[in-house]
């Protein structure tokens, strides 16, 4: 085993989906000769040629209305979309057919396509370029929605993603393309919609996916030092969403903190703060507390830090939640 | 310099193809000389036209009486549908708008099928593979994407089919419409635009969706656009057929405008008298495309009466069965609103479904 950074091991899972089956396409603007912006596709199209990876034309919406054709073809197109700001001009194709030709068809026309969309913010980046909009994914019912956020579990939730015949938005953190983590290819991977325990603990469930997973387990280091003992649960699969480790934990800790670098408001932490609650009210000892970004749109780059639940944020909703 | 001087006429154009006049007379214009239709070709136009229209007259007035929850009527637009979908092999693929019913007539789709989706049974019940024909796409030029990538996965496969995309005037002002022209113009895939320009997008004229005739767009993508009279099948179907065996030869796209009218309302929901003028439906009355054909026929002694008679009866028996299928189409189960919509069903979704279950069986006598 060598450790590789995630970018890397997205790579690597794209490149053995490619080698395993002639159906998988890789479409997108850059994806080719520049190998993407961050370069996760990097080497592809010189291994498989233009027919499998393809550079587009720039205009979202053409990626994936034409991707909608091709898989009715029988292909498996796995569509890149250069930055989460830049995903609306192709939402309606992703909301209005990829999620709903299953269910418009009953069956007959499946939609099995991967929407690759790299997320959040923590690079310093103009606008548009640092947005986590998978709330709005989440809401639409046909698609699933899934989030990696190390190198070995993106290796192996871009190949389960790409052999899914749902429709899969794949966001994978930008902020964290760079980091670098041992990929055993050879594993028995974690079912893709599963959730995990990353971190156990018993005094507080910290539920996380993406970015805020590595915040997430800064914070529970920072806190073991002061005898605090946080459960870090990544949720990896946010649509379906896998809640059993979660009521689990909390049924142990009777505390949840979540946290999600979106706009507080309708995002995913309301959603999983009612799901606990109709099922733990009774183990719960403070109410469940959300740390999120705020309810303004994206900030210049250099306020992100302040706009980014970081490890202080996280202690301070721990510290709020053990104090009831 | 006006601006109106410096603006083209976004209607037809002299170029326009034509080779039946409204009058039913044949004409031969450059490039158009030799081609020639059977009897039996000309007489199968004429059935389906006659069968699409009462297919057409029979739902709307099933709306009216409220079985239907709306319809979308394809009146005045039979020689666009038939000439095009008639030009196409069973191996090209269609995919439609909401208004395709005589396209869909052509590819052998039942009309129940189509009646089912308008009475809201269900969200078109035909599988697009069978027949090579999508199902209806409501929202506006969406489908023309799939086209093209429909287009570029036949060429992957080798196969020599070509695709087939129908929109209207009011969809070439949609993004997805013109992406997907540059999709197919740059990897030179098999499909063929078709534009029925009906001039009115529910209420907004043709003028207000472009400043230019829509088939001239096409040279800016790279690929020939051609204007035909959306109301003469034998145009229609000539310019469709070659730009479809252009395709097919690996030479790319096309577009074709037909220009037609929408003699009724967008849908059963808008009152175009609110919005057009008497005298512009009237102007059109008189380009009718079955009644040029008719008169084609009776003129040149290629039909007697009792041919018009057997079609006429053959409309009148589609039409009755059509109403009584169409009042014996079931409702859906209610539990058929969790049904696909996953390939691999999702937890929270597999609870709601068991919840609802649930609740309909606590009623008295279960979920019915």
């Amino acid at each position: 085993m060598t450790a590789v950074t995630m970018g890397k091991a997205i790579n690597m899972g794209l490149r053995r989906a490619l080698e395993d089956a002639a159906k998988v396409l890789v479409m997108g603007e850059d994806v080719g000769k520049l190998g993407g912006v961050f370069r996760v596709t990097d080497g592809l199209q010189k291994d498989f040629g233009e027919e499998r990876v393809i550079d587009t034309p720039l205009a979202e919406s053409g990626i994936i209305g034409t991707a909608v054709g091709l898989a009715m073809r029988g292909y498996r197109p796995v569509c890149e979309i250069q930055f989460d700001g830049f995903v609306f001009p192709g939402f309606d194709q992703i909301v209005s057919q990829v999620a709903k030709l299953r269910y418009r068809s009953q069956g007959r026309v499946p939609m099995p396509i991967v929407i690759r969309i790299p997320f959040g913010g923590g690079i310093g980046a103009v606008e548009h370029h640092s947005e986590s909009p998978e709330a709005y994914f989440v809401h639409t019912a046909g698609l699933k929605v899934v989030s990696c956020s190390n190198p070995a579990d993106a290796y192996w939730m871009i190949q389960q993603a790409i052999r899914s015949d749902d429709p899969i938005v794949f966001f994978e953190p930008k902020r964290r393309y760079h980091d670098k983590a041992e990929v055993d290819v050879e594993a028995s991977p974690a079912p893709l919609h599963d959730a995990r325990v990353i971190r156990p603990g018993q005094h507080c469930t910290v539920v996380c996916w993406g970015p805020m997973v590595r915040t997430s387990l800064d914070a529970a280091t920072a806190a073991a030092e002061e005898g605090t003992e946080l459960e870090v649960i990544d949720l990896r699969s946010l649509s379906p969403m896998d809640l059993a480790p979660v009521y689990d934990s909390v049924q142990r800790t009777g505390r949840l903190v979540v946290v999600n670098e979106s706009p507080r408001t309708a995002g995913l932490p309301g959603e999983i703060a009612t799901l606990v609650t109709e099922r733990c009210f009774y183990h719960l000892e403070a109410p469940v507390l959300r740390v999120t970004g705020f309810d303004a749109p994206y900030p210049p780059a250099r306020a992100e830090d302040s706009f980014l639940p970081d490890l202080d944020r996280v202690l301070d909703a721990v510290d709020r939640s053990l104090a009831y | 310099m006006t601006v109106d001087s410096m603006t083209a006429s976004p209607r037809q154009g002299t170029d326009c193809v034509q080779l039946l006049t409204p009058e039913g007379e044949r004409v031969r214009p450059p490039g158009y000389e030799n081609v020639e239709f059977s009897a039996d070709e000309l007489r199968n136009f004429y059935r389906d036209f006659v069968l699409i229209r009462r297919i057409d007259t029979e739902a709307t007035a099933l709306q009216r009486q409220g079985e239907l929850g709306i319809w979308a009527s394809l009146l005045g637009q039979e020689a666009a549908q038939v000439g095009s979908a008639r030009a196409l092999r069973p191996d090209d693929y269609v995919f439609p708008t909401y208004r395709e019913h005589g396209a869909a007539w052509c590819r052998g789709i039942d009309p129940i099928r189509l009646l089912g989706l308008y009475r809201g049974v269900d969200h078109g019940d035909w599988d697009p593979a069978e027949y090579n024909f999508g199902l209806y796409t409501i929202v506006i030029g969406a489908q023309c994407l799939h086209a093209a990538g429909y287009a570029m996965g036949m060429m992957r496969d080798g196969a020599d089919g070509a695709v087939l995309a129908y929109f209207g005037d009011g969809a070439s002002a949609q993004g997805d419409v013109n992406e997907s022209f540059i999709w197919a113009g740059v990897f030179n895939a098999p499909v063929v635009f078709f534009c029925q320009n009906n001039q009115w997008a529910i209420s907004v004229p043709l003028q207000r969706q472009t400043r230019t005739p829509l088939y001239k767009r096409a040279e800016g993508f790279g690929f020939p656009g051609i204007q035909v009279d959306g109301n003469d099948v034998l145009a229609v179907h000539e310019v469709t057929k070659r730009a479809l065996q252009n395709a097919r030869e690996g030479n790319g796209p096309a577009l074709i405008e037909a220009v037609t009218y929408r003699m009724g309302a967008h849908t059963t929901n808008d009152d175009p008298t609110r919005y057009r003028i008497a005298g512009e439906v009237e102007e059109w009355r008189l380009k009718d495309p079955i009644e040029r054909v008719r008169v084609y026929l009776a003129r040149n002694g290629l039909v007697d009466q009792a041919f018009f008679d057997s079609i006429e009866e053959e409309a009148n028996d589609l039409a009755a069965t059509l109403r009584k299928q169409c009042l014996a189409l079931p409702d859906p189960d209610p539990m058929r609103v969790f049904s696909e919509v996953y390939a691999e069903s999702s937890p929270l979704l597999d609870e709601e479904r068991e919840q609802f279950a649930r609740y309909l069986a606590s009623f008295e006598g279960g979920a019915q």
